[in-house]
């Protein structure tokens, strides 16, 4: 009780911090994103010609989840050696300090759904309503996904303090192997299956998540293609029992890795201590 | 009575890196160097605290001190051993740890109450006795960054005694603030005692554990040396600091003794307001300067006098040496009173020898008025 009263006092807190002093506040957070979304858009569909009708819709469901990820992932990452004089003087739970800032990742998750519902009605553009029902399962398994490596992550960099730039690198990586701002079955699928690497292009547990999300919010499996007029295949064609079980499948893995990853702290915050 | 704080076979062991070998790169490229050494801070500590008590952490820098109760405290595990505590804790270890410098004294009073354990309503019923405590009424939505290192420890020390802990943890923080605000924690400590809470209180300076505990240990190089009332935990932490500067002198000059003072029995029996002259025995085995120290305390640990020692220069040749020391007209009232002898170097604060409970001092006062000692007033009326 007293432990989720102090996770969300330091949400605050950091939220808080994060916007002091300007007139605009959240609005700065929703400004990175937004510009993201239309450099992709630019190059992609502007300059590179993809011929995705809807493309904004598309990025804009896939980037919400990768955001929500890169930016908790990469501020949990040094928070415990950021925040050395706390851990070392004051006893609380320390993993809520990784937990803190997932939880800070979240509400800019919300306020972007909140943007993007209120973008789809004014574009008209409905989204899947029967995959409705999914987007919370896959939530909770990206949240637990992200705390887990966040958790990990901030304990890690207490013993190796050049790990945060290394997970700056792995993170941009790991953005490329997802497939944000380009389409999975369109671009890549064939080409994986050919060579029989599709398995392991879904060992990213990236990759389910953002293809529920696209899923939802963009609905479109294939289109025709406003350049070419042909046919496009955008989304892979499961049907919706086979994504509730890729995302029920999901939701047990990262609960088990939330698990793995809190055991994991337990044993490294015992030396904090002596590194920090 | 029941014990709130059980420590059993604590100790800690720190692992110092000489050379930081602390990236993933330097780990690749030289993955068998960095020297490292074992530093035991805490060796197999026992003591339990009742309910109720006082107790007092003393030792010289480096003991174990800040270690034992970061360990209590939760903040380090110990290598071995188990801590129990029952009831809540609040520890004032340094004061405003906590605190985010960019938010205002508002914000930080409820993320640092929620530190300690507590929830925002809990911290709302406290709130406006926090902020009177602390009498930052005018500066509460002030980001702490703008405040005062003084402002900083009153809302610390506000937030720690006003959450009504259980068990209280005070680390040398009394040591800051101006004297008015130290005279208010005081208060507020004793305050706590009559509430029958516990209280553990770490400090080097000897006239607060005197004046605010019940019983005291000693650490001496992670070892308690001492564990039981207060007088005698101090005598033995003197001894333990002499031994420290004997030690610690090269060539073990200074070896100085004071062998006792002039009173047979032990006790000097005085008039009020009478002057006493006595001798103090000092053997020595080579030609040392210093300075005589002379404390007088009640029998229940007040300090009632120390003297200006600067004041009070000795040259000792080897030998024994007697110095002669007058005390004019002493003002105390009717009791007992324990006198302390020691040596300082000319220049500083270092020890060079001391005794401690040298004689008594028995004081005979026939008059009415009642105390420590007597101020002289009349009253006129106009």
């Amino acid at each position: 009780m007293a432990r989720r009263e102090l996770l969300s006092s330091l949400i605050i807190s950091d939220i808080r911090i994060k916007y002091k002093g300007s007139a605009l506040g959240l609005f700065w957070s929703m400004l990175s994103p937004a510009l993201t979304l239309a450099t992709y858009f630019l190059v992609f569909s502007v300059f590179l010609k993809n011929g995705i009708p809807y493309f904004v819709v598309y990025l804009f469901s896939g980037l919400i989840v990768w955001n929500m990820f890169q930016s908790a992932v990469s501020s949990a990452t040094g928070v415990i050696v950021d925040r050395a004089g706390l851990v070392k003087k004051v006893s609380f739970p320390r993993e809520i300090l990784a937990l803190s800032n997932v939880g800070a990742s979240v509400i800019y998750f919300a306020i972007q759904i909140v943007v993007l519902a209120i973008f789809l009605a004014l574009i008209g553009h409905a989204p899947a309503w029967s995959f409705l029902w999914l987007l919370p399962v896959s939530f909770v398994a990206l949240y637990l996904l992200t705390a887990s490596i966040a958790v990990v992550m901030s304990a890690i960099t207490v013993y190796l303090r050049d790990v945060r730039h290394l997970m700056d690198v792995v993170l941009q990586l790991w953005f490329w192997v997802s497939p944000v701002v380009y389409s999975y079955e369109n671009s890549i699928a064939p080409a994986l299956r050919v060579r029989g690497l599709t398995a392991l292009y879904f060992i990213n547990p990236m990759t389910p998540i953002i293809l529920t999300f696209q899923r939802i919010f963009y609905v479109h499996t294939s289109v025709r293609s406003t350049t070419t007029g042909l046919p496009l295949h955008i989304l892979p064609t499961w049907s919706m029992s086979t994504f509730a079980l890729v995302n029920a499948g999901l939701l047990v893995f990262s609960i088990a890795l939330f698990l793995i990853a809190l055991v994991i702290f337990g044993r490294l915050e015992g030396n904090f201590e002596s590194e920090l | 009575m029941t014990n709130v704080i059980e420590v059993e076979g604590i100790s800690k062991r720190f692992t110092i890196h000489h050379e930081r070998n602390q990236t993933l790169k330097e780990r690749i490229l030289h993955p068998r160097s960095g020297s490292s050494e074992i530093f035991d801070a805490l060796t197999d500590i026992n003591f339990n605290v009742a309910q109720g008590e006082t107790l007092g952490i003393v030792g010289h820098n480096g003991s174990g001190k800040s270690t034992l109760l970061k360990c209590i405290c939760g903040v380090l595990k110990p290598t071995n051993g188990q801590i129990r505590l029952r009831g809540n804790l609040a520890a004032l270890l340094e004061l405003g740890a906590g605190f985010q410098p960019e938010l205002s004294g508002r914000d930080n009073v409820y993320l640092y109450g929620s530190m300690l354990g507590f929830t925002r309503k809990m911290v709302d019923a406290i709130f406006d006795e926090v902020v009177a405590f602390s009498e930052l009424e005018h500066f509460i939505d002030t980001p702490v960054k703008f405040y005062s290192s003084g402002m900083y420890v009153r809302l610390a020390f506000a937030v720690a005694v006003n959450v009504n802990p259980d068990i209280l943890v005070v680390d040398e923080v009394l040591a800051v603030g101006d004297e008015r605000f130290q005279a208010k924690c005081i208060d507020r400590i004793r305050h706590f005692q009559r509430e029958g809470r516990t209280i553990l209180l770490v400090t080097h300076q000897a006239d607060t554990v005197r004046a605010i505990c019940d019983r005291a240990i000693v650490l001496d190089h992670g070892a308690m040396v001492a564990d039981g009332p207060v007088t005698d935990a101090l005598r033995i932490f003197r001894e333990r600091l002499l031994g420290d500067v004997v030690d610690h002198r090269p060539g073990g000059t200074g070896a100085v003794n004071i062998d006792g003072v002039s009173a047979p029995t032990g006790t000097f029996e005085v008039r009020h307001g009478a002057s006493l002259k006595f001798e103090v025995t000092l053997s020595s085995h080579h030609a040392v300067s210093g300075n005589l120290v002379l404390e007088i305390f009640t029998r229940t640990g007040l300090l009632v006098s120390r003297n200006d020692a600067q004041a009070a220069p000795v040259e000792l040749r080897p030998g024994v040496n007697k110095v002669g020391v007058e005390l004019a007209n002493v003002p105390l009232l009717d009791g007992v009173y324990d006198l302390n002898v020691g040596l300082v170097e000319p220049q500083g604060a270092t020890m060079i020898a001391w005794r401690e409970k040298a004689a008594s001092l028995q004081v005979l006062y026939d008059g009415r008025s009642s105390g420590v000692v007597a101020i002289e007033s009349s009253v006129t009326q106009w």
